[in-house]
């Protein structure tokens, strides 16, 4: 199998400075992750689980560790790699998907589900295609397709995310509780997708307030415990 | 505390601008102090921070309109004009007049206000020895529209116009020769929240379609957050910390930064 991802002894507290204040989040985390591998992260509320995606994705910068992620052309540490870097693996090898839609004002809803292949070099005509097929498959209604999501209740919202989140494969998935305020239908194709994504290989952790619904995904689990996070110190 | 050591860039695409050590002093007053900065092709760079910080006396040596005391400035064109700053005055103006797009805050420092918007236009293409009328007007009405500044009112004077439709005219001005960079110092500044907006989505709709590298200088934090991919915080004429946009808003390191992130409503 490839590997995909090794973390190593993996650290993380936040320094807050006004607080003359450590808060740590967890330390000494270490795994390994393989292509078409899906690992869930449990642990009661506050362990920091989402605080862990976070910082593999590099919007938390790690205090210590490494984050050797592999790819074709050799490895490299997430934990300390350049952020031009970390900004072309996003927009290539790793996704992010979170229950929350960042909506530009004026960008309409297939606009949004397209720019990532567009980014990617897909023509505008077959980039928009397909966006309006991922936003059917999830259940967005046609006439909401060319509206400005903006105005989207919540769970309407979520659909065009993951649309926009899943519509292009990437090697690396951080799935951060997506199916939160999903309906049924849409939970349903949110796992069809994920189980297409993993037979072609993408490697994916998540966390998931209910994992029933992503029971059948799930090749191993780690349990983060209050164990691997120390008490506040104050500095 | 200094932020945590990032390894060297191992992108294969080189900088489109890179600053390296720039340092100017007024007198007795740090304006910039061992600044160092680069700009990836097709990335937004947001620079923050307070008034006095040197944040617009940068972007004014980015166009050269400023010499430093020290310090080297490449820009990556296939003239390969080496440190920009050794460049003699008429090649400073070629090349800004032709590579560089600006947009102040004041439009009365990018436009002349009694010349036609149009006008304002063309002037920038005739300086790169566009001649004839035909062409210098639709050129003029191509960057206007994509600006998108209603093309029936090109003919109006910035002066009658409004502080938005000011500002797309400036913008059209500086996309008019397609430069390889844009810079935009604090240009929704002193808008109305709603016109604000819609030019910050016409930037974005331009940074997407021509993959444009811009650096955009604002006081603003929502600003800086809707349109930069990468940050740069600087106080007293130095940086004090950056990073990627979404890390330097949910996890900043540097005492200033977590104060400006925190003071943000």
């Amino acid at each position: 199998m490839t590997l995909v991802l090794q973390v190593e002894n993996l650290t993380k507290h936040f320094q807050m400075h006004h607080l003359g204040q450590r808060l740590n989040a967890f330390r000494g985390i270490s795994f390994t992750l393989h292509a078409g591998e899906f690992l869930l992260l449990r642990g009661p509320n506050g362990v920091g689980k989402s605080t862990l995606l976070r910082t593999l994705y590099r919007s938390y910068l790690p205090r210590a560790g490494h984050v050797w992620y592999h790819t074709i052309e050799g490895r490299i540490d997430l934990a300390t790699a350049a952020d031009v870097d970390i900004a072309l693996l996003r927009r290539r090898e790793i996704g992010f998907v979170t229950q929350f839609l960042i909506a530009r004002p004026r960008v309409s809803a297939e606009d949004i589900v397209a720019e990532p292949l567009r980014r990617a070099g897909i023509a505008a005509g077959e980039a928009l295609e397909e966006a309006r097929r991922w936003l059917a498959e999830f259940g967005v209604k046609r006439d909401l397709w060319r509206a400005y999501p903006t105005t989207f209740s919540g769970g309407e919202q979520q659909k065009v995310n993951l649309a926009r989140a899943l519509i292009l494969p990437q090697r690396l998935l951080l799935l951060d509780e997506p199916t939160a305020s999903l309906d049924v239908g849409a939970r349903a194709a949110l796992i069809r997708r994920l189980a297409e994504l993993k037979a072609a290989g993408v490697a994916m952790i998540g966390v998931f307030h209910h994992p029933g619904d992503v029971a059948g995904l799930i090749d191993r689990e780690m349990e983060l415990t209050a164990e691997e996070v120390a008490d506040d110190v104050a500095v | 505390m200094t932020p945590a050591l990032r390894a060297p860039e191992l992108m294969t695409t080189p900088a489109m601008l890179t600053m390296t050590a720039v340092s100017r002093r007024y007198g007795n007053v740090v304006a910039l102090e061992e600044v160092s900065a680069r700009a990836y092709p097709g990335e937004v760079l947001g620079i923050v921070g307070e008034s006095g910080s040197g944040k617009s006396t940068l972007l004014r040596m980015m166009n050269l309109e400023e010499t430093p005391d020290a310090g080297d400035y490449r820009l990556s064109l296939p003239d390969q004009p080496g440190n920009l700053f050794d460049l003699d005055r008429f090649a400073r103006r070629m090349l800004c007049a032709t590579r560089i797009g600006i947009v102040y805050q004041n439009p009365h420092l990018g436009l002349l206000m009694r010349n036609t918007s149009s006008g304002n236009v063309a002037e920038r293409l005739l300086i790169a020895g566009e001649r004839s009328f035909a062409a210098l007007r639709s050129r003029a009405r191509d960057a206007l529209d994509a600006s998108e500044f209603p093309l029936a009112r090109m003919d109006a004077r910035p002066v009658e116009l409004s502080g938005g439709m000011q500002q797309r005219v400036q913008l059209a001005k500086a996309i008019a020769l397609e430069p390889v960079l844009l810079l935009l110092d604090e240009p929704t500044t002193g808008l109305d929240v709603s016109v604000q907006a819609l030019v910050l989505d016409t930037l974005k709709r331009l940074q997407r379609d021509r993959a444009i590298t811009m650096v955009i200088v604002s006081h603003d934090l929502g600003v800086i957050r809707t349109m930069a991919d990468r940050v740069m915080v600087m106080r007293g004429g130095r940086v004090v910390e950056e990073g990627l946009a979404d890390q330097i808003f949910q996890d900043p390191q540097h005492e200033y930064t977590q104060q400006l992130v925190h003071a943000k409503l």
